[in-house]
């Protein structure tokens, strides 16, 4: 691609003084063109697309905010003044603190339930034929319909929540997890047994190591379900934390509060997703690490 | 071709030595419909190295798995050291095609991993490890992962991890078919090396005629689906001349074309 550098380097000079990033003077300096310089330094950080991703889309949310696209629709600077308020008054964080409860929970059963029942699907032919049929169904099922049944079965309470919760994760994460198992390479599988591996170690030495990529993404899948499933449940059985929040500011019409309450849980389920990623690279697989 | 102990049973070649260490007795395979070995008489002399080769398909890496024990035969039995044996066993290690290298473990993990699973503490194993990484020409590379390696650095990481558990017998399949033309050939010098310095018994698989008649004291070849012994021939190569006298002498390049009439019949 011999004409492509030349091409980026222009696109980089265009944004360079449509944003007119401070960075450019610095770049200036290196021997390299300042294109070539700021290219390099746009690959390596991954956080100045990030940045700048979110620059643009917290621009354009400011801009549809003073035209206005909608009277319910606040600006970008409304809802952050909003979202001040409320960690300072302390709304934002009890919200948390009850939101919080039925997520973790819920999770955290989905995610030791939910690995330990797909890895035994993955290993078990038997136990395969038992549970995979419950657990399609209930993952092609449209579970937030479900979610108002809870209510007459467990009540309004947090056991009605976090069930809630382990509805939508655990299907989730038990059919990627069986998955993961029964994907394993096979010629390791071989390996371990030519070297005289028992079972045991052939399920922990090579079957969990090599399935662990897709069982952190079913993991990570899960939890964004898990995320739907709480605010499904703060929606649908009773108002509570971050959906109370939510449907209070609605109901009174404060918008910037509701958009702060809806981004607010966003960012969280967002940041979450990327810190299991984030552990997942640099903790189980350091291989990945070095690119 | 001489000294191959050959006779016919049931129509059948059968190839038998004095102290052989591995014996294939009449094995049969098929998976379903489809037979891919029919009545292997075969017998792997000790300290020797000896190549299976033929056409592709013809069950060269099935018999080799079945003699390793990673795969069940449909009829037949095979003796190591002169008792059945029914599974992978500790006088076995094998080199597989497709290297099987743990993606996630170092290169010093992935060639001490036969000693890891059998509860050699680490210290012990990485210093075995670390002898045969050297000895495939892998030091340095200790810490590395497969994916930094190329595709010839990590079949020799296989083999490193086959002999670092010191097993009488070395299942070969097919260890070179990753590397290009040059390396391969530095490949099967440092290999004949290492038959020399390890005094084991090497089962080789190959395509390739050239290869098979440069690294073998014997050759068996395979007949396609279902596979049988057709041919069997000693190479008797002069091992102590450099490699290209060898790739020069008369008796390789006749034995290179003997085979390959042998094997014409079939791809006609
Ligand atoms: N697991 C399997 N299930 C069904 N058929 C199989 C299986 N493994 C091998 N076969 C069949 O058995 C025959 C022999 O296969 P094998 O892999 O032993 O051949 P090969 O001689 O090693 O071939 P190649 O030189 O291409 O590696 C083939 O026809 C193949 O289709
Ligand atoms: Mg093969």
């Amino acid at each position: 691609m011999p004409s492509s550098p030349g091409r980026a380097r222009s696109r980089m000079q265009a944004i360079v003084s449509h944003t007119k990033l401070n960075d450019a003077a610095g770049a200036l300096k290196a021997p390299p063109t300042p294109g070539q310089a700021l290219q390099s330094f746009a690959e390596n950080r991954r956080s100045f697309w990030i940045i700048l991703s979110l620059a643009v889309l917290f621009a354009a949310w400011e801009i549809a905010g003073l035209v206005p696209i909608s009277f319910a629709f606040p600006k970008f600077s409304e809802t952050v003044l909003a979202f001040v308020e409320m960690v300072a008054d302390g709304t934002m964080i009890y919200a948390y603190f009850l939101t919080l409860q039925p997520l973790v929970l819920g999770v955290l059963i989905s995610a030791v339930v939910g690995i330990g029942l797909g890895i035994a699907m993955g290993l078990s032919n038997k136990i395969e034929w038992l549970l995979a049929p419950v657990f399609i169904v209930l993952q092609a099922a449209p579970m937030a319909a479900l979610v108002p049944l809870v209510t007459f079965i467990y009540g309004i309470g947090l056991t009605a929540k976090t069930l809630a919760v382990v509805m939508l994760a655990l299907p989730v994460i038990v059919l990627n997890s069986y998955k993961a198992v029964r994907h394993v390479n096979p010629s390791l599988v071989d390996m371990c047994r030519s070297f005289q591996g028992t079972r045991k170690q052939q399920i922990f030495k090579i079957i969990i190591p090599d399935a662990s990529p897709v069982l952190f993404a079913g993991l990570r899948l899960g939890i964004a379900a898990g995320f739907i499933g709480v605010m499904l449940a703060e929606l649908l059985i009773t108002p509570t934390g971050i959906g109370d929040l939510i449907t209070y500011h609605r109901s009174v019409a404060n918008y910037g509060h509701m958009y702060a309450s809806v981004a607010s849980i966003i960012a969280v389920s967002t940041l979450t997703l990327a810190g299991l990623q984030y552990f997942e690279t640099n903790v189980l697989r350091p291989e990945k690490r070095r690119k | 071709m001489a000294n191959a102990a050959l006779s016919r049973t049931q129509g059948q070649l059968a190839v038998t030595c004095e102290d052989a260490i591995v014996q294939v007795r009449d094995i049969g395979k098929n998976y379903g419909d489809v037979e891919a070995l029919r009545g292997i008489n075969l017998e792997f002399q000790r300290g020797k190295l000896t190549t299976l080769l033929g056409p592709s398909g013809c069950g060269k890496t099935t018999l080799l798995k079945i003699i390793a024990g990673l795969v069940p035969a449909s009829s037949g039995e095979i003796c190591v050291n002169d008792k059945v044996v029914t599974g992978p066993g500790p006088e076995r290690a094998f080199v597989f095609q497709d290297f099987a290298l743990m993606p996630w473990a170092t290169v010093m993990r992935n060639v001490g991993f036969g000693l890891e699973l059998r509860g050699v503490p680490a210290i012990e194993r990485n210093r075995v490890a670390r002898r045969y990484i050297e000895q495939v020409g892998l030091a340095g590379f200790e810490e590395k992962y497969p994916h930094e390696l190329s595709g010839g650095m990590r079949q020799r990481v296989g083999i490193a991890r086959a002999f670092a558990v010191n097993a009488d017998v070395l299942l070969l399949d097919e260890p070179f078919s990753a590397v290009d033309e040059q390396n391969r050939r530095k490949f099967q010098e440092d290999l004949l090396r290492l038959v020399d310095l390890e005094k084991k018994t090497f089962i080789f698989v190959t395509h390739s005629i050239e290869e098979a008649v440069y690294v073998s004291d014997r050759i068996v070849l395979l007949s396609p689906r279902p596979g049988r012994i057709s041919q069997v021939i000693d190479p008797m190569i002069d091992r102590t001349a450099s490699p290209d006298d060898i790739r020069r002498d008369a008796g390789y390049l006749n034995t290179v074309e003997e085979i390959w009439q042998g094997l014409r019949q079939y791809a006609e």
